[in-house]
C-alpha cells in the first residue's frame, strides 16, 4: 500500500526533477558563456589599443591616421627603419639598466622587511606599514626641486645609478606591502616545524619561506619593473644625454610639424617588447603569485 | 641547500647583469676627449631638425676634430629641460634650439651667449636673415640666436573642395569672407574649416591672438595695462568660438597643429589657417593625399593689412658651455646658405629650412621644388610687423605671443578655460575677465 502509494508520487516527481536539473544546468552554460563573453569583451577592450599601436606600426604615414580608421594598409617596416636609424638602443639599455637593478634591490630590501612584518613581526607593525605607504602620500612632482637640486649638488644629474636608486625609493614601499601579503599566507606551522628542526633564521628564510612565496616575489618583482620600465616623470626631467632612458626618448618622437604617428607607434612597439617578454617568461609564476596576494 | 645556492646564483647572476648594463648604460654626454670636441646639442623633433642630424656628418667630415651628438625632444619637454638647464647653469648643452618667444627673455636673463661677434663676417651674411625674424632675436642690439627656419601663418584650402562648390578664394581675404565660405562648405563628413581648439599658449593662442589682433584687440594696451575682457578681445575670441562651433571640427579641444595637419591631408576639412610650415607636409606625396591640391592665401584679416604670426626656431649656446667656440663653428655651419644648399642637394630641395634667410627664395631649384608656397612665404614673412601687428600699438615684441615669462602660464590657464566654452560648458565673458586679471597681475610687473 504505501509502496503503491508512493510509487506513481515517485514517478510524478522525478520528471520534474530531471526538468529542474536540466533547467538548472542550462541555466549554468548560459551564464557560464555570458561571463566568458564578457571575459572576452573586456580583455578586446583591453587590448585592442595595443593592437591598434602594432598596426600602426606596420602602415605608411599617409595611411597612419586615416578618417575613418582603417585595418588595411600597404604594410611596411619604413617606420621601424627610421627608429633604429635614430639608435634606440642606448636608451633601452639605460631602461634596462634603471629597471632591472631597482628592481633587484627593490626584492633584497623588501624580502626581510615584509618577513619582519609578518613570520617574526616587529613590535608596532601596523604604523611601521602605515609609515611605508605614506612615503607615497605626496605626489612626486611635489617634491622634485629639492631631488633636483641635491642630485645637481652631488653632480648626480643625468646618472643612471641614482635614477635607480630614486626607482628603488619609489617601487619600494610597494613591494614591502605586497611581499608582507604574500609572506603572511605561509602556514605558521611549516616555519614552526622548521624551527623545532633546529632551522636557522637563514635556513628558515631561504629553504622554507622564499620557495613558498616564489611566485609572490615573482609578482612584486615584475610589478616593479614594469612601473620603473614606464616612468616617464623623473627621467624626463633628472635626465639629459647619458642616462636618458626609453619613454623620453619615445615622446621625442612627436613632431611639432609633420607626421608622426607610425614612427611613434613603431618606437612604442619596441619599448613594451620587454615587458611582454618579461610577463610571458614570468606568466607561470605571476598567475600563482597575483592570485596568493592582496592584489587577487 | 640547493634551493639556497640556486636563489643566491640567480641573485648574483641579477647584479652581475645589472652591473655590466650600467657600466655600458647610455651613449656618453658630450665630453672632450683625445683632442676631439662633443658637443651635446638638444633640439625639438621637427623634420628639417632631423635633416640636420642626417647630414652632422658633412659638418664632422669638414670639422674632424667636432663631433655632434643631437637629443631629440618633443617642444614641451624640450623647453623644460632646457629651462631648468640654463636656469640652474647644469651645463648640460653646447647648443639649444629655442623658440622665437624664449629668446628675448632669456637673453635679459643673462642665460644665453651673444653671437653678434660670431656672426659678423662677411661670409655669413648676416644680413640675409629674414629681418622681423633677425629683430626677434635681437636685445639690446645683440644678437642672441640665429634661425634655423621661420615661419609665418596662412590659410591653406583644398582646391578640389572648393572647385565643386564653385567658390573661389580671393588672394587677401578677409575672416568675413572665410568664415561665410566655411559655414557654405561645412557638410556632416567634411569641415568648412580647421582650427586649432587645444588648449595651451602655443596651440590655441597662437591663431587665436592673431585673430584678435587683427580684429583690434591686444593682450595689453602700449602702457601694460590688460584687455583680455575688453570689446574687441571679446568679439575676436566670440567670433573663433562661433566659426569653429559652426563650421569646424567636431571636437575642437583635441584639435592642435598635428589634428588638424591630419584632417586637412585627409581631405576631411576644406580650409586651415596654420604655421606656413606645415606646407612641406602637406605637400609631401608620400604623406599627404591632397598634395599638389591645395591653394594658398594671406592669412585672414578684419582690420589690419596683414595678420600672419611669426615663429622661428633658432640655435642657440648656453652661457655655460664650456666648448663656445666650436659650439659657435656648428651654429654657423648649420644656418649658413652653404647648408641650405647641402640640403637640396644631399636631401632635396623641397626640404630647404624655410623662413630664415631670404636668399633661399632665389635658388631656382627651390622656387621649382617649393613653386606652390615658396613666393607667399617669402611675401608674408616680409610683411609681417612683430613690434606692431595690431591696430594699436603694443609694449612688447611678438605677434602670437607676449614677450614675457608669465605670458606661457596665463595663455595655458586662459585656453585651458577656453576648453570649456567650445564644450558649451561655460561662457566667454567670465573666462575673459579671469584672464584679465591673470594679465593684469603679469603686466604690473612690467610698468
Amino acid at each position: 500500500m504505501t509502496t503503491d502509494a508512493l510509487a506513481p508520487r515517485a514517478t510524478a516527481s522525478a520528471r520534474p526533477l530531471g526538468r529542474r536539473l536540466t533547467a538548472a544546468g542550462t541555466r549554468r552554460r548560459i551564464r557560464g558563456g555570458a561571463i566568458t563573453l564578457l571575459t572576452w569583451g573586456v580583455v578586446v577592450v583591453f587590448f585592442f589599443p595595443v593592437l591598434w599601436m602594432v598596426l600602426t606600426a606596420f602602415k605608411p604615414e599617409r595611411q597612419a591616421a586615416t578618417d575613418p580608421p582603417t585595418f588595411l594598409a600597404d604594410w611596411t617596416l619604413d617606420s621601424f627603419g627610421k627608429v633604429f636609424a635614430r639608435d634606440m638602443a642606448p636608451y633601452l639599455i639605460n631602461s634596462l639598466t634603471a629597471s632591472v637593478g631597482s628592481t633587484i634591490i627593490v626584492l633584497l630590501l623588501a624580502i626581510p622587511a615584509a618577513y619582519a612584518l609578518s613570520i617574526r613581526p616587529i613590535v608596532k607593525v601596523r604604523d611601521a606599514l602605515f609609515f611605508f605607504i605614506s612615503t607615497r602620500f605626496m605626489p612626486v612632482a611635489a617634491s622634485i626641486i629639492p631631488v633636483y637640486l641635491i642630485l645637481q649638488t652631488l653632480g648626480l644629474l643625468d646618472n643612471i645609478n641614482a635614477l635607480m636608486i630614486l626607482y628603488v625609493g619609489v617601487n619600494l614601499p610597494i613591494a614591502i606591502w605586497m611581499m608582507r601579503s604574500f609572506l603572511s599566507e605561509v602556514p605558521v606551522e611549516i616555519v614552526e616545524a622548521a624551527q623545532i628542526d633546529g632551522a636557522k633564521l637563514r635556513t628558515e628564510l631561504f629553504r622554507v619561506v622564499i620557495p613558498i612565496v616564489l611566485p609572490g616575489i615573482a609578482a612584486a618583482g615584475l610589478i616593479c619593473f614594469i612601473f620603473a620600465w614606464n616612468e616617464y616623470f623623473l627621467a624626463s626631467i633628472l635626465t639629459s644625454t647619458a642616462a636618458r632612458t626609453t619613454p623620453p626618448f619615445l615622446a621625442s618622437f612627436v613632431d611639432g610639424r609633420g607626421f608622426f604617428l607610425a614612427v611613434l607607434s613603431a618606437a612604442s612597439t619596441i619599448a613594451v617588447l620587454p615587458v611582454v617578454i618579461a610577463g610571458w617568461v614570468a606568466q607561470k609564476q605571476l598567475v600563482r603569485g597575483l592570485a596568493m596576494g592582496a592584489i587577487k | 641547500m640547493h634551493v639556497k645556492r640556486s636563489i643566491l646564483g640567480v641573485g648574483v647572476t641579477l647584479v652581475a647583469g645589472a652591473l655590466v648594463l650600467s657600466g655600458c648604460a647610455g651613449a656618453g654626454a658630450g665630453n672632450t676627449s683625445g683632442g676631439k670636441t662633443t658637443l651635446t646639442l638638444a633640439t625639438v623633433n621637427n623634420p628639417q631638425m632631423k635633416d640636420m642630424e642626417e647630414l652632422k656628418g658633412e659638418f664632422e667630415k669638414k670639422y674632424p676634430d667636432i663631433s655632434v651628438k643631437f637629443i631629440q625632444m618633443e617642444e614641451n619637454d624640450l623647453r623644460d629641460a632646457v629651462t631648468k638647464d640654463v636656469a640652474t647653469k647644469g651645463g648640460q648643452y653646447d647648443i639649444v634650439t629655442v623658440g622665437a618667444y624664449e629668446v628675448p627673455i632669456w637673453a635679459k636673463n643673462g642665460w644665453l651667449s651673444d653671437l653678434t661677434q660670431a656672426t659678423s663676417s662677411k661670409s655669413y651674411d648676416v644680413n640675409d636673415l629674414f629681418p622681423p625674424v633677425r629683430a626677434g632675436l635681437t636685445s639690446g642690439g645683440k644678437l642672441y640666436a640665429v634661425p634655423f627656419y621661420g615661419e609665418s601663418s596662412f590659410l591653406m584650402y583644398n582646391k578640389d573642395i572648393f572647385a565643386k562648390a564653385g567658390l573661389t578664394m580671393p588672394e587677401r581675404p578677409t575672416w568675413d569672407q572665410v568664415a561665410t565660405m566655411a559655414r557654405q562648405l561645412k557638410t556632416p563628413t567634411q569641415d568648412g574649416i580647421c582650427l586649432r581648439g587645444k588648449p595651451g599658449w602655443g596651440e590655441l593662442f597662437a591663431p587665436l591672438t592673431t585673430v584678435v589682433k587683427t580684429f583690434g584687440g591686444n593682450w595689453y594696451d602700449s602702457k601694460w595695462n590688460a584687455t583680455v575682457d575688453d570689446a574687441k578681445f571679446s568679439a575676436a575670441s566670440q567670433f573663433y568660438v562661433n566659426l569653429v562651433r559652426d563650421a569646424g571640427e567636431a571636437d575642437p579641444v583635441s584639435f592642435g597643429f598635428t589634428e588638424c595637419l591630419n584632417n586637412f591631408s585627409q581631405g576631411k576639412s576644406a580650409m586651415w589657417v596654420d604655421a606656413t610650415s606645415a606646407a612641406g607636409s602637406v605637400e609631401d606625396p608620400k604623406a599627404s593625399p591632397v598634395a599638389g591640391k591645395v591653394g594658398y592665401a594671406r592669412s585672414p584679416v578684419k582690420e589690419t593689412k596683414e595678420s600672419g604670426w611669426l615663429w622661428s626656431w633658432n640655435l642657440a649656446i648656453p652661457a655655460t658651455s664650456k666648448k663656445k667656440d666650436a659650439a659657435e663653428t656648428f651654429v654657423k655651419w648649420a644656418t649658413s646658405k652653404d647648408y641650405q644648399k647641402l640640403v637640396g642637394q644631399k636631401l632635396g630641395w623641397s626640404r630647404v629650412p624655410p623662413g630664415a634667410r631670404t636668399s633661399t627664395y632665389s635658388i631656382p631649384q627651390y622656387q621649382k621644388a617649393a613653386s606652390a608656397f615658396a613666393p607667399i612665404t617669402k611675401q608674408i614673412m616680409e610683411s609681417v610687423d612683430p613690434k606692431n601687428p595690431g591696430v594699436e600699438p603694443q609694449p612688447y615684441t611678438g605677434i602670437q605671443f607676449v614677450s614675457i615669462p608669465e605670458f606661457q602660464d596665463i595663455g595655458n590657464q586662459v585656453s585651458q578655460d577656453m576648453a570649456e566654452v567650445f564644450a558649451g560648458r561655460s561662457q566667454l565673458a567670465p573666462v575673459l575677465a579671469k584672464g584679465q586679471k591673470l594679465a593684469q597681475a603679469a603686466g604690473d610687473k612690467q610698468k
